[in-house]
């Protein structure tokens, strides 16, 4: 049994509230989603912003009624129900704290809505404000706390009555650089500790890396592709994800009615790489970025394909002497290439290429 | 002159050594400075209030003081005669309760009613627009038309209310709203609370619309229902919004006198009189100018103690 599933989703909103809009004006922010969280697990939601993962977890959540299709929590169809009825706990993404309350106020008021007796209540806070470290803080409002402690109250007053699912809609993108770093850590450990199934939203490639058990990458209503952050990264489903994902993004030569993509960081100096199992193309190198640690390489392939400007990202090991200006030999291991139809963009098998050769 | 046209035509082509040159004139000009324009903006609310709020109230404080009346306007001091006179008269300490009641049961209605109706403007339906324009209304019209309108529905033989009444098996015989004492006062109250409702109704609608939506859907989440939202949620966060929306109501209520005036002309027997219509009854058409200003003057101090209220819950509002 899935902890969350939903099928066919389709939410559609009218234009109305945007001006004058036709009727085929409508938008669609989930043109069709098949999703499934299984218990215990850490599934993100990624995409660019406007891709509708809001919107999905909004839907699972309540918030928003699907146009049609279905949202089942533990295996009943939830559709129609209040959110209250359906055991979820969401932050969001401004943590959206009532500023009248204090602290133990806001962690208990889920508590109160539940009617449990006071005593119980203010117990059951103290210890989600511990897990949290915030028990000092439980007697201030929210306009006394600084954003990383808004955030962990957030969490407190989401976890504090056991839900079944815990939507997380970007919890991180009001905090500075610095703080989210330690903040996704924390969330990590904090979720497998309590082991509640959480569907996180970000449109934030790094947090979905490291936090997914497994990405669902959203793009214009629908699921590219579901996968860990492996599968993700080393087998992109499209053309979509495998720009999407990566920094710098997968590098895409067009030659004849198929895309051969390979990440940057696999297109190295031909001598760095084997020689039995490797494509060579020449690359003339037109600019150089030296970022913590690893050289970005531009410049532009040839032979391979049609004329393409790609990236290379040659670790500090590669110590092979380049300059801008210059063509040098580069390789990619034969295993590491993806293909991809060029029109559709969809995923491929792979196609002979004789090494060196263009055609 | 030529070097002055020279100046003005043309894009300002700075020197090529890229330093900065000002494009026309060095010297700021009279809308550059903040002071002058500061003062110039205000001036006109100064003059204005100065010489519609100020000047007449210094003339009532002089004038409670005087023996002025219309037929004899020459100002002679007779120290707190007036003050003696208005605290002998039983109508003065009827008119100051009726104020009292006439405000404060208005001004409990209003909020309420006003809270009501600014909950269903921001609920979304169709054709809010229509239904926004309808609630607006009777605060858009001329009181004192409004008032004439009310005349004739509450008139003791042709009221429609009336009819309605007796038609629905209600009553036996006509109520003679304006005709007994406590149904005047009933009737007024009711006209003032339907004029000021739609105000109150806006007040409390721009707080309700400022709650971000998150919080209240972040209380959806966490299990409230409706009434656990309004109470725990809504209430609380648009408070210091409805303060300002009853303060409003209670001091247009204290100060009015145009819905007693023109329904009930104060009566019958000076039930409904309220202190600013006994003031002019007394000060203009009495034509007792002297007590009419001592009469007024005592809406003064819960006049000052309302706008200290609203400014308090501005700054609540403010520090939120």
């Amino acid at each position: 049994m899935n902890a969350v599933e939903v099928r066919g989703l389709v939410k559609t909103f009218d234009g109305h509230l945007r001006g004058r809009r036709r009727k085929d004006d409508d938008v669609r922010a989930l043109a069709g989603v098949d999703l499934a969280a299984e218990p215990g697990e850490y599934l993100v939601l990624l995409g660019p912003s406007g891709c509708g993962k809001t919107t999905l977890l909004r839907t699972i959540a309540g918030l928003e009624q699907p146009t049609e299709g279905e949202v089942l929590i533990g295996g009943h169809v939830v559709n129609g129900l209040p959110p209250r009825i359906r055991q979820v706990a969401m932050v969001f993404q401004s943590y959206a704290l009532y500023p009248h309350k204090s602290v133990l106020d806001n962690i208990v008021f889920p508590l109160k809505a539940e009617k449990m007796p006071r005593g119980m209540r203010e117990r059951r806070a103290k210890e989600a404000a511990g897990r949290l470290g915030i028990e000092p803080l439980l007697g201030r409002k929210p306009r006394q706390l600084s954003g990383g402690e808004r955030q962990r109250v957030a969490l407190a007053r989401a976890l504090v009555r056991d839900p079944a699912v815990f939507l997380l809609d970007e919890p991180l993108s009001n905090l500075d650089a610095k703080l989210r770093a330690t903040a996704r850590d924390e969330l990590k450990q904090f979720q497998e500790q309590i082991g509640t199934t959480t569907i996180y939203v970000t449109h934030d490639q790094a947090e979905a890396m490291g936090l997914g058990d497994r990405i669902a990458v959203l793009e214009k209503g629908r699921v590219r592709q579901i996968g860990t952050p492996v599968e993700v990264y080393d087998d992109p489903a499209d053309t979509f994800v495998a720009t999407f994902i990566g920094s710098p993004p997968m590098n895409l030569v067009r030659r004849d009615d198929r895309l051969i993509g390979f990440r940057p960081e696999h297109l190295l100096p031909a001598e760095n790489v084997p020689y039995d199992a490797r494509v060579t193309m020449p690359m003339r190198i037109e600019r150089m970025e030296y970022l913590s640690g690893d050289r970005h390489v531009y410049g532009t392939v040839t032979r391979l394909g049609e004329e393409t400007r790609v990236i290379a990202r040659l670790p500090a090991t590669v110590t092979t002497p380049l300059s801008a200006g210059e063509t040098h030999e580069f390789a990619v291991v034969a295993g590491r290439l993806r293909f991809f139809d060029a029109a559709a963009g969809g995923r491929t098998p792979a196609v002979p290429i004789g090494n060196g050769g263009g055609s | 002159m030529t070097h002055a046209r020279m100046r003005r035509g043309g894009p300002p082509a700075g020197p090529p050594d890229g330093r900065f040159r000002p494009a026309r004139r060095s010297k700021p000009g009279l809308a550059d400075r903040e002071g002058f324009l500061a003062w110039a903006m205000l001036l006109p609310s100064v003059v204005y209030i100065i010489a519609l709020v100020g000047v007449p109230f210094l003339l009532a404080i002089a004038f409670a003081f005087s023996d002025v009346t219309t037929g004899d306007p020459s100002y002679d001091f007779v120290g707190f005669r007036n003050f003696e006179a208005i605290f002998d008269d039983r109508v003065f300490w009827r008119s100051l309760v009726n104020t009292v009641v006439f405000t404060v049961i208005t001004m409990i209605f209003i909020v309420l009613l006003g809270k009501i109706l600014a909950n269903i403007l921001v609920a979304d339906f169709r054709g809010k627009w229509f239904v926004r324009f309808l609630v607006l209304l009777p605060w858009t019209t001329p009181v004192a038309l409004s008032t004439i309108s009310w005349l004739w529905f509450l008139d003791s033989i042709y009221s429609p209310v009336d009819w309605v009444l007796r038609q629905l098996g209600v009553i036996d015989t006509n109520v003679v709203w304006l005709g007994r004492p406590s149904a005047a006062m009933v009737s007024v109250i009711a006209v003032q609370v339907w004029r000021l409702t739609p105000l109150a109704a806006v007040i409390v609608m721009a707080g309700l619309v400022a709650i971000p939506r998150d919080i209240d859907e972040a209380a959806r989440i966490d299990g409230a229902g409706f009434w656990r939202r309004m109470f725990e949620v809504t209430i609380p966060l648009t408070l210091p919004v409805i303060a300002v929306a009853g303060l409003f109501g209670a001091i247009m209520t204290f100060t009015d006198m145009t819905v007693s005036y023109v329904l009930t002309r104060g009566g019958p027997t000076h039930s409904t009189d309220v202190l600013a219509s006994w003031a002019y009854f007394r000060g203009i058409e009495g034509g007792d100018v002297g007590q009419g200003a001592a009469i007024a003057l005592f809406l003064f101090p819960i006049l000052l103690a309302g706008a200290i209220a609203i400014l308090r819950a501005v700054r609540r509002l403010e520090s939120q």
